[in-house]
This record gives structure tokens, C-alpha cells and sequence, in this order.
């Protein structure tokens, strides 16, 4: 009789399932499963209504491909998924090559092998049901690709996905993690590049911590992590003083200066000993290496106020209607240039920064050269116009002259 | 004798120039409070001259084809001698000549110098004016740059949403579906060839016209008049105020092309997405309001069709202006002044609101 029953049970349970898929073809979907308990009767609705933008419901999966029946601490029958159970759960799909392949085959299979060995996961084995799990990041009914902007894992909304546990003070308590790392990385530059410029490749929270096999990057590894992007910034870093330095006082290599998550656009300020300056905070300002950061300072400023001038000149030429088209882009040399120099203080070599400079500081007088002569000439063809207006004037008051006398003429010849 | 006197003599002696010239010495024309209005056709022709004269100098170097005209033009404007100036002569003057054009018509239109038997004068001056439009729209592309190739391409869309002739015409304008090398050799040829050829014939129809009928008088004027008072001779009074006329929209010319030069902009990709708040050159500007503020539909018709052929139908009252002011009798006139008034308001205020908004 039982076995009749549990039967009974999941013909009923697919029969809601294909009524809940049928509705998308816009037929009235069947009243649910009386027999699912303890669910209520609005859940399974909200649940079946949320699966058929799942991506599993359109790969032809129904609720019981992972609802299966089984029996509850008083031996009653339960389609329940138990929090314990859906690592392996999900795994058991996204784990099997062979079965994935049929769906997407470039998809990764690696996912819960990732999880073990991520902090949620050697936690979850430990028995904490705390940590997160699949369906925490991924929904538990609405699961869609990281490509599709709905997505709880699109890169515009993994913060927030993120933000849910990590922002939370009182769920984050129990393991004496900080709670502002969401808050500080929308205040970074990489989140203005994600969010403000919309450009996707930029990094959120799973770019530098993994996504399955989510950690804090160790003091080593933060420069491996930073390095995958900015690798000519690693490359310099790995052959400056700084390097040996900082892994004798056991400094992590970018954060150091550039902060973990919120991390400010690049400035010149950060360099020299002045009051935001990062150099200053190992180096006092009348040392060598303090001076030697003040005078980098000041020339990047410099060549930084040059560029401006420079453009702002070549702009006033091209109002003007003069062609400065080739210098304006020999002038975007000048600040790659800047850029390459502001790259190679990574490697705290002041020759390699001041040969970076020199080629912007060229491009800027090459630019200026071509700003002042377009301005001359502009300023000649004005000049050279006055001429002729004033001749068309003189042939307007010659001729209104002419014809006034000859009118006159006319009218007195007329009187007399 | 001197050296012209001579020559002067010689030729003279041969084709008998003083008898060739007498009417035009011995003509009069009427003088009135009004009769300044009637330089502005004058200064339009000038501006013909000039446009001819500027773009004769431009074909020397401009190259008509996708890949070389936009650096032709660049040539023109950086490395050939007083090309910038030419150039930008070339872009004042047509804007300038269209302006005048456009003057010119509305000041006949107020002065009502369209009456009978000036009709075909009126007539033939209209279809300059479309000449001139002609010319605006087929020299925009030829610079090749993102702005003229984005505003042709949307200027020839609304031309294919007429109905049943619309399609074809675009087609015929581009050469093809899309906007490319074909359609830059039609506007070229239409530019260069075909406008210049209808527009020099239909100048010297305008002219034998207002020669054949004399200039118009004011009906305000010519109540106060006796018929034969107030002449001047055309030469040399009349034709010293043209001059004058025509040094003062010279000196303009050169100002603007000094102090504003023709800007050669982005070559234009035609991958590229439109540019935003793109918009077509000031005297399409009120067609393009006001098909901007025409919602969808109008009575379950297509509210840009319903714009295009109220545009074609207003243009066609316009052009037979004194044949209707004929028909509506005696208060003919009343009725053509307040519809010409709320034309011109109508025109200036959505140009000015398009301004404001793109």
C-alpha cells in the first residue's frame, strides 16, 4: 500500500510539473500537488512559476529530476531537499562530463570539486549549514547562465549577491569577518569600470576570489591575483626593492598600497610623501627614497599640466577651424607615455621612469610647436581678411556715394 | 586713344554692342519705400556666382569616392594654397544663398509681386528655391564625413516613406538599399551636373521674366503713385545699389568664412552607429520638428506619412500661391497674408525649437 502510495505521489508531482511547463505554452496550469507537504500551496505556485524561466525547466528538467521522494524523520514521505543534501545534489549533474556536454559543451564540470576547497565548502563538510551552497548564490528556482542580465550571478549583480551574507553583521558574527567589502568595492575603480562604464570583463568579487572555490588570496598570492590583469604592474613589482621588502615585513604586494576592495582610481598623489601619498607611509620625506618619490611626484604633474596645455592649445586651434588632427593624435602618444611611466614606478627604478617621461615630455613639445603655428596661421588669415573688407567697404560707400550725387543731380536738374 | 578704348572700338565697329546694350541703359525701374526688398534677388544671384566660382575651384581637387573624397577635402583645407578659404566660401555661401532664397521669396510673397501677370515669374522662382534645396542636400554628402553621411542617410529614409513613389525614389537617390560609393557618385553628378544645368536655365527664364514684366509694385504703393512717377534708370543707379548690395553679403561671406571656417568633421563609417542628437542643416530643420513631434499613428495611418505628404501638399499650395489667391476672389489677399504670416511663423519657430532640443 505504501509503495502504492509514494507512486501515486510522484505520478501526481509530475503531472504538477508538466501542468506547470504546459503553462508557458499559455494553458491553464493544474491546482497543485495536495500531497506536497508540508509546502503550502503558495509555495509550490511561487516555485513553479519561478521554474519555468529556470534554465533547467528549458533544458527539459521537471521538479522531479530533483525532488525525489523519500521518507522524513517520522516516516512520512518528503520531496523536501534537505540544505545537507545540495552540494551533491546539484554536483551530481554538474559533476558527470559525459552529461553536461549533451547541454553545454563548453561548461565546466569542476564546480563541486571548486566548493570543496573553498572556505564555504571546508566549512560545510565540517557540518556548518551556515555557509553558503548552491542555491544561496544561484537561486534556488530561478537559475539562469552568469550571461543573462537576470542572472543572481551576472557580473552587474554578484555584489549584491554577494553583499547578502558578507554585509550582514550580525550572519557574519559567528566568523569574525569584516562586513565592508562589498561597501568599499563599489567605491573602487573597479566597480565604477563594471557598473558606470557597463565593461563586463572588469572584476567583481568572483575575479579575484574564485567562484566555486571562493577564498581570501593569502599575503603571496594577492600580486598572483592582481597580476592576471595588470601584468606589466606585477612584472616591475617582482623586479623592484619593493619586492624583497615587503615579503620580510610580510606586506601582501598591491593591497599594500592600492588597498584590497576599495581601491581608489590610480592617482599622482599616491606617489611622493605628501599628505594622501602611499610612499609616505614607509618613507620619511627627507630621505633619499622619500625625495626621490617627491621628485616623481612632481614630474608626472608636470608632464600631466603640459599634456593639458597642449591639448587645450591644439583644442583653441581646431575651434578655430585649423587641422591639427595629426598632432592631436601624436598627443595621445604623450599620455601612454605618462601611463608607461606611471607603470614603471612599479619597478622603483627612477631611469626607467624618467626615459618614460622624456618620450611624453618630446610628443608634448612636438604638439605645441604645431598648436602655435596653427594659431599663427589663424591669427595671419584674420588679419589678412581686415584687407578686403575694408575695400568692400570703401566700393559700398563710393558706390551709395555715387548714386546719391547722381540722384541729386537728377532732382535738381528736375526743380530747375 | 588708349589701349581699352581701342579694343572697346574694334569691337564695337563688329557686333555693334552700344545698340546691344541701349535697353538696358535706357531701362527704368520703379522706386519706392519698398523697392530694398527687391535687392535680395539680387544678392541670391551673387551668391549663385560665387558658389559657382568656389565650387569650380573645388572640382580641381576634390575626388568623388568613398575612399578618397573626405581626404580629398582634407587636402583641399590643409595643403592647397587659400583652400581653407575656398572651402569654407564654398559652405557659406550655399547656406547664405538659401537664406537669401528664402528671403527673397517671402519678401515677394509680402509685397505680393506674385500677381498676375508675374505668376510664372513667382513659379519659375519657386522651383529655384527647390534648385537651391537641391544643391544643400546633394553637396551635404559629398565631404563623406559621419555628420553628411548620417544625415543623407536619414534625409533619403523619410524621401522612401512617401507612398507607392517613395521606395523607388530612395533607391534611385542611393544607387541601392544603403548609402555608399553609388549613391556619392549620383549626389556628385546631381551636384556638379544636373542641378547647375536645370538652375542656370531656369535663372535665365526668372530673369527674361522680370525683364519681360518689369519689377512689381506694391498694391499699397501703387494706389499713391502715379503710374509713370518715381522710375531710376537700372544702369547705373539701380545696378550701384546691387553692387552695394552685393559688397555688404561679400564682406558677411568673408567674415564668417574667417572667423568660422567649414569644419570637416569624422570620416564617415558607414558600421559606425549614428552619432547622437544628429540633425539635418538648418533649412530642413522645421520639416524634421516637426515630423519629431507627429506621434505614430494619426488615425491609423503612419504619422511620419501623414507629415511628408502634408509637407508635399503645403509645398503645392505654396508653389501655385497666385493661382489660389485668383480663386478665392476678393479677399484673396487677405487670406494668402495671414497663411504666409503663420507660415513663416510656423517655419521659424519649430527651427528655433529644434535648436533648443537636438
Amino acid at each position: 500500500m505504501s509503495k502504492l502510495s509514494a507512486m501515486l505521489m510522484r505520478l501526481v508531482a509530475m503531472l504538477v510539473t508538466v501542468a506547470a511547463l504546459a503553462a508557458q505554452g499559455s494553458v491553464k496550469p493544474e491546482p497543485p500537488c495536495p500531497d506536497c507537504r508540508p509546502a503550502s500551496e503558495t509555495q509550490i505556485k511561487t516555485a513553479s512559476n519561478e521554474f519555468r524561466a529556470d534554465v533547467h525547466a528549458q533544458k527539459g528538467m521537471t521538479c522531479v529530476s530533483c525532488h525525489e521522494a523519500a521518507r522524513d524523520s517520522s516516516n512520512a514521505v518528503s520531496y523536501t531537499i534537505k540544505r545537507n543534501r545540495i552540494p551533491e545534489l546539484c554536483g551530481s549533474c554538474h559533476e558527470d562530463a559525459t552529461r553536461m556536454k549533451q547541454f553545454n559543451p563548453s561548461l565546466r564540470t569542476d564546480q563541486l570539486a571548486q566548493y570543496r576547497i573553498s572556505v564555504h565548502g571546508i566549512k560545510f563538510v565540517k557540518g556548518d549549514m551556515h555557509v553558503a551552497v548552491c542555491t544561496d548564490c544561484h537561486t534556488v528556482h530561478s537559475i539562469q547562465p552568469a550571461s543573462d542580465p537576470h542572472s543572481s550571478i551576472h557580473p552587474l549583480n554578484l555584489a549584491a549577491t554577494c553583499k547578502r551574507c558578507h554585509s550582514d553583521a550580525a550572519y557574519m558574527k559567528s566568523y569574525g569577518v569584516a562586513t565592508d567589502q562589498v561597501a568599499g568595492y563599489v567605491e573602487s575603480v573597479h566597480y565604477k569600470a563594471l557598473v558606470e562604464e557597463g565593461d563586463l570583463s572588469a572584476p567583481t568579487c568572483t575575479t579575484c576570489h574564485g567562484s566555486h572555490g571562493a577564498a581570501p588570496p593569502g599575503v603571496t598570492a594577492v600580486a598572483n591575483v592582481c597580476v592576471t590583469c595588470h601584468v606589466l604592474q606585477g612584472k616591475f613589482f617582482e623586479e623592484s626593492p619593493h619586492k624583497q621588502a615587503f615579503a620580510l615585513l610580510e606586506l601582501p604586494g598591491c593591497v599594500t598600497c592600492h588597498e584590497s576592495h576599495r581601491i581608489h582610481p590610480p592617482d599622482d598623489n599616491f606617489v611622493g610623501t605628501g599628505k594622501s601619498a602611499v610612499c609616505g607611509t614607509c618613507h620619511i620625506p627627507g630621505e633619499a627614497a622619500g625625495k626621490m618619490a617627491d621628485a616623481t611626484h612632481g614630474n608626472f604633474r608636470r608632464l600631466e599640466t603640459d599634456i593639458a596645455g597642449a591639448k587645450s592649445l591644439l583644442n583653441r586651434a581646431a575651434r578655430s577651424g585649423m587641422d591639427v588632427a595629426d598632432a592631436e593624435v601624436e598627443l595621445t602618444q604623450a599620455s601612454d607615455a605618462l601611463t608607461k611611466a606611471r607603470v614603471s614606478l612599479h619597478s622603483a627604478q627612477p631611469a626607467r621612469v624618467a626615459a618614460d617621461l622624456d618620450v611624453g615630455a618630446k610628443i608634448v613639445a612636438q604638439a605645441y610647436a604645431a598648436g602655435s603655428a596653427a594659431w599663427r596661421e589663424r591669427n595671419n588669415r584674420r588679419r589678412a581678411t581686415v584687407l578686403p573688407v575694408l575695400a568692400l567697404t570703401a566700393l559700398f560707400v563710393s558706390a551709395g556715394l555715387y548714386v546719391r550725387a547722381l540722384e541729386g543731380k537728377g532732382r535738381k536738374g528736375r526743380s530747375e | 586713344m588708349a589701349g581699352p578704348a581701342v579694343l572697346w572700338e574694334w569691337i564695337d565697329e563688329r557686333v555693334n554692342v552700344r545698340e546691344l546694350l541701349t535697353p538696358l541703359m535706357e531701362k527704368t525701374v520703379p522706386r519706392h519705400r519698398f523697392s530694398h526688398w527687391y535687392l535680395l534677388g539680387g544678392v541670391t544671384l551673387f551668391l549663385f556666382g560665387v558658389q559657382v566660382c568656389t565650387g569650380l575651384l573645388l572640382l580641381l581637387y576634390y575626388r568623388p569616392s568613398t575612399t578618397e573624397a573626405y581626404e580629398s577635402l582634407r587636402y583641399i583645407t590643409n595643403r592647397v594654397e587659400f583652400g581653407w578659404l575656398v572651402r569654407s566660401l564654398h559652405s557659406w555661401s550655399a547656406n547664405l544663398m538659401i537664406f537669401m532664397a528664402f528671403a527673397h521669396m517671402f519678401s515677394v510673397a509680402f509685397l505680393r509681386a506674385y500677381r498676375k501677370p508675374r505668376e510664372l515669374t513667382w513659379i519659375s522662382g519657386m522651383v529655384l528655391l527647390f534648385l537651391c534645396l537641391g544643391f544643400g542636400f546633394s553637396g551635404y554628402l559629398l565631404p563623406w564625413n559621419t555628420l553628411s553621411f548620417f544625415a543623407t542617410k536619414v534625409g533619403t529614409e523619410v524621401a522612401g516613406r512617401v507612398p507607392i513613389v517613395g521606395h523607388p525614389t530612395m533607391v534611385f537617390l542611393r544607387g541601392g538599399e544603403d548609402i555608399g560609393s553609388a549613391t556619392l557618385a549620383r549626389f556628385f553628378s546631381l551636384h556638379v551636373v544636373i542641378l547647375p544645368a536645370l538652375t542656370v536655365g531656369m535663372v535665365l527664364l526668372h530673369l527674361l521674366l522680370v525683364q519681360k514684366f518689369g519689377m512689381s509694385v506694391p498694391p499699397s504703393v501703387e494706389k499713391h503713385r502715379s503710374r509713370f512717377g518715381n522710375e531710376v534708370r537700372f544702369f547705373p543707379n539701380y545696378f550701384l545699389r546691387d553692387v552695394m548690395a552685393w559688397s555688404v553679403a561679400f564682406a558677411a561671406l568673408l567674415i564668417l568664412a574667417t572667423l568660422y571656417p567649414a569644419e570637416l568633421g569624422k570620416k564617415a563609417d558607414p558600421f559606425a552607429s549614428a552619432p547622437a542628437g544628429i540633425k539635418p542643416e538648418w533649412y530642413f530643420l522645421a520639416q524634421f520638428q516637426t515630423l519629431r513631434l507627429l506621434p505614430a499613428t494619426i488615425l491609423h495611418l503612419d504619422g511620419e506619412v501623414i507629415g511628408i505628404l502634408g509637407f508635399g501638399l503645403a509645398g503645392a499650395a505654396w508653389l501655385g500661391l497666385p493661382l489660389l489667391e485668383a480663386r478665392l476672389g476678393k479677399n484673396g489677399g487677405r487670406w494668402t497674408r495671414v497663411a504666409m504670416l503663420a507660415g513663416l511663423v510656423y517655419l521659424a519657430s519649430m527651427t528655433l525649437y529644434a535648436y533648443l532640443t537636438t
